[in-house]
């Protein structure tokens, strides 16, 4: 958050397009923060300091308190993701169903902790309160730009399969 | 003939979406024709992706676990032929799980298309409001919720009534009705299935409510988990605005409502109704000190009422039924019927509705078909972070809003996780306060620093580093977070504690003065061995990701205990049930 003014306002119109209209539209109306933080992610994956510096200075709402908002709630990210973003639940029946288990295997597969994001840049891990599927506990979900995925009823095993293939998919698509 | 796949978002993580794409290109390919639609979920997770078949005269066949592989059987034997697969479809005893069920809320759900208002319509949709407009003024509306003894299904059971006329009493130059759908409670998933199968249900609901309590405006606040609810919700509304339903001049009169969705961005304190109009406004979703209550000073400090989708969705049916009917079911002051989702170490998990006052023992075994292979029956939790576990002797409990909250739980939103002799109940308070923790919002000390400490302790119980003293400190500090904390997500927060240290309280002094775990969940208080079963098939050397076992083929193999991590992958692997864990 260290720099506040871009360059020039023009060229962040620019840069942020399909943000810029959404805030013609409903930027200056009271309370529409969080949906214009959720807007911005949509687009560009992330909360960037200079996409909060931006919604700043259209909105007239301060930086540190636009960070306020985006850092209270989980679903705002300030960092960008991988490819495909894996919503591992840790829901009350997955929990009783092993999610913890779940949880340890993945982050050996990948070698990251939650909340990281893999050196080849496919995957991150997040793991998310409840993904209100519990009847498929121990339950995932991989969001990507082709959509969401659920997968239940996972094990140690079967798990880290799905993840296999994802990533097999993603590397041959790459080339 | 018309074919109807169950897409809600468990019917979809099942596969269901690939089932109507494989259904949709064999009908093509092989020249049949039938009328294909979508509906949301009916309630029989455990049996998904479920289609049903209705043919010309009516008749409902429904089959189960139909995965796109299945797809042409059916298609080849009773599309073309008009012969039923019998063995595909629904099993008589599976029948009982929504048969042994009595569905208000749930009418609709899995029935109709939720995204065709015309299918709403014809199963009476809408009817409730039109006669609620030409024959009710606003009084009659909420005597008739009196009548009904409506209590709020969100979680505190507050009567719907009261609010109702609360908000109707305070003028303000706008009023609110707001639709809490922020579904937070881990192990609940009741409003999603309401909005994902019957969003119109909840609309007409609120219009009705708006009506008598003379507000203009509806605001719908889901969680962004629920994205394919967003979805459906806004069509519904786009729907009901080109009939007519919303907007101005409602039915010829001159009452004007009109309904948008807000989306949640993930914090569970946002179900409190002052955070959650914090949240609204766009700001961090920290509740406030009540008085004044939102009924007088709510979003942006005009009267507001809050209601959660469950009850929304009751409101239609009390108006086509009458009150009467909806106070007949139930027990003492708990009327109506209540959902509730079971899931955990069930046979069969979903959504259930019944009357309340059945007792919880209907449930589980009754519908639920009791335990996942068999075993034996421990805790429910109900309530979720906010609730506590009832134990196996308090089984015969009515689910009542009184019955429940004796036992120390409470019957919140309606999740019921069922446990077994697997789960640990130390653990399941940690996991509660790990939860309440990381959700406080961090305003007052007792819930923030509070609950870091409840956890720290229970954390240290489940390492096998209890102490004496422990659970007095557990004891102390949650009666002090009852006590001092502002809103309901602190004051609750030591329920699942409190309730485990009533009935489990032998659990948590074994874990500390034994430094054992009843359950063997607790990985440190555990100990895998290698008994003389064992063949030398090294299958669980392989397996094992530590390289902590060693032995020579058709040898005993033995594990290092230094090295070994319990992550219990030898135990799962082994053939000959020659790993015991101690």
């Amino acid at each position: 958050m260290s720099e506040t003014k871009c360059d020039c306002t023009g060229s962040r119109a620019e840069k942020y397009k399909e943000l810029a209209a959404v805030m013609k539209e409903e930027g200056k109306k009271p309370g529409t923060l969080i949906h214009l933080l959720q807007k911005a992610q949509e687009f560009y994956g992330y909360l960037s300091p200079d996409v909060i510096n931006y919604i700043s200075e259209e909105t007239g709402i301060k930086p540190a308190k636009i960070y306020g908002v985006a850092t209270f709630y989980a679903q705002f990210r300030m960092e960008p993701i991988g490819k495909y973003l894996i919503m591992l639940c840790k829901g009350t029946a997955c929990h009783v169903n092993g999610a913890d288990q779940i949880e340890e295997s993945v982050c050996e597969y990948l070698g990251i902790e939650s909340g990281e994001t893999t050196e080849d840049g496919i995957f991150t891990l997040n793991t998310v309160a409840c993904l209100g599927c519990c009847s498929l506990a121990p339950v995932m979900m991989v969001k990507s730009d082709d959509g969401d995925e659920t997968y239940g009823n996972l094990t140690k095993d079967s798990v880290c399969d799905i993840l296999d293939g994802i990533r097999k998919n993603a590397q041959e698509v790459a080339k | 003939m018309k074919i109807v796949v169950g897409e809600g978002s468990c019917g979809i993580a099942s596969g269901a979406k690939k089932t109507e794409i494989e259904l949709r290109k064999q009908l093509k390919e092989k020249g049949l024709e039938a009328d294909v639609q979508i509906a949301g979920c009916v309630g029989t997770c455990y049996l998904e992706p479920i289609v049903d078949i209705y043919d010309d005269g009516g008749e409902l066949t429904r089959y189960v676990k139909v995965k796109a592989d299945d797809v042409s059987k059916i298609v080849d034997s009773h599309v073309a032929k008009g012969e039923p697969v019998k063995e595909m479809a629904i099993s008589e005893e599976d029948g009982k799980f929504v048969g042994t069920q009595k569905r208000i809320v749930l009418r609709n759900a899995g029935v109709i298309n939720p995204e065709d208002i015309d299918e709403y319509i014809a199963r009476g949709g809408y009817k409730a409001l039109e006669s609620v407009m030409a024959n009710k003024d606003p009084e009659e509306v909420i005597e008739e919720i009196k009548i009904a003894g409506l209590r709020g299904r969100g979680g505190a059971g507050f009567p719907t009534w009261f609010k109702w006329n609360a908000a109707k009493g305070n003028a303000g130059k706008d009023k609110y009705v707001i639709c809490n759908a922020d579904e937070g409670d881990p192990g609940a998933f009741m409003d999603r299935s309401v909005l994902e199968g019957d969003p119109h249900s909840v609309i007409e609901g609120m219009i009705i409510g708006g009506y008598a309590m003379g507000s203009n405006k509806g605001v719908i606040y889901c969680r962004a988990e629920y994205p394919l609810a967003i979805k459906r919700i806004q069509k519904a509304i786009d729907q009901a605005h080109e009939r007519g339903f919303l907007g101005k001049g409602l039915f010829g009169h001159k009452y004007n409502f009109d309904i948008q969705i807000k989306a949640g961005a993930g914090a569970f304190v946002c179900g409190e109704e002052t955070a959650m109009i914090a949240s609204l406004e766009g700001e961090r979703g920290m509740p406030r000190l009540k008085p004044p209550f939102p009924a007088a000073k709510g979003f942006w400090q005009q009267p507001t009422n809050i209601n959660n989708v469950e009850t929304w969705a009751n409101v239609p049916w009390i108006f086509q039924n009458g009150g009467e009917a909806f106070a007949a079911m139930g027990k003492g002051p708990s009327k109506g019927t209540k959902v509730f989702a079971l899931a955990g170490k069930i046979k069969k998990g979903g959504l259930v509705e019944v009357p309340m006052g059945m007792p919880i023992r209907d449930i589980i075994f009754g519908i639920g078909g009791g335990i996942k292979n068999d075993k034996k029956f421990k805790a429910v939790q109900m309530g979720g972070p906010s609730g506590g576990c009832i134990p196996a002797e308090l089984i015969d409990t009515p689910v009542t809003y009184e019955d429940i909250t004796k036992t120390g739980a409470i019957v919140g939103s309606g999740g019921m996780i069922v446990m077994d002799e697997d789960t640990c109940m130390v653990d399941m308070a940690r996991y509660f306060l790990d939860f309440t923790r990381k959700e406080s919002c961090g305003k007052c000390n007792y819930c923030r620093i509070g609950t870091k400490r409840m956890l720290e302790i229970l954390e240290r119980i489940t390492r096998g580093e209890g102490k004496d003293g422990d659970i007095e400190l557990l004891e102390e500090l949650a009666a002090k977070i009852k006590d001092g904390a502002m809103c309901g997500l602190g004051q609750t927060a030591p329920n699942p504690v409190l309730t485990t240290l009533k009935y489990f309280r032998n659990e948590y002094e074994d874990h500390i003065y034994k430094k054992k775990c009843t359950a063997k969940s607790c990985r440190a208080l555990i100990k895998y061995e290698i008994t003389d079963k064992c063949v030398g098939c090294t299958m669980c050397a392989k397996k094992c990701p530590v390289d902590a076992i060693s032995g020579s083929p058709k040898g005993q193999h033995v594990i290092d205990q230094a090295k070994c991590i319990k992550c219990g992958r030898c135990k799962e692997t082994c053939k000959f049930n020659a790993i015991t864990v101690d």
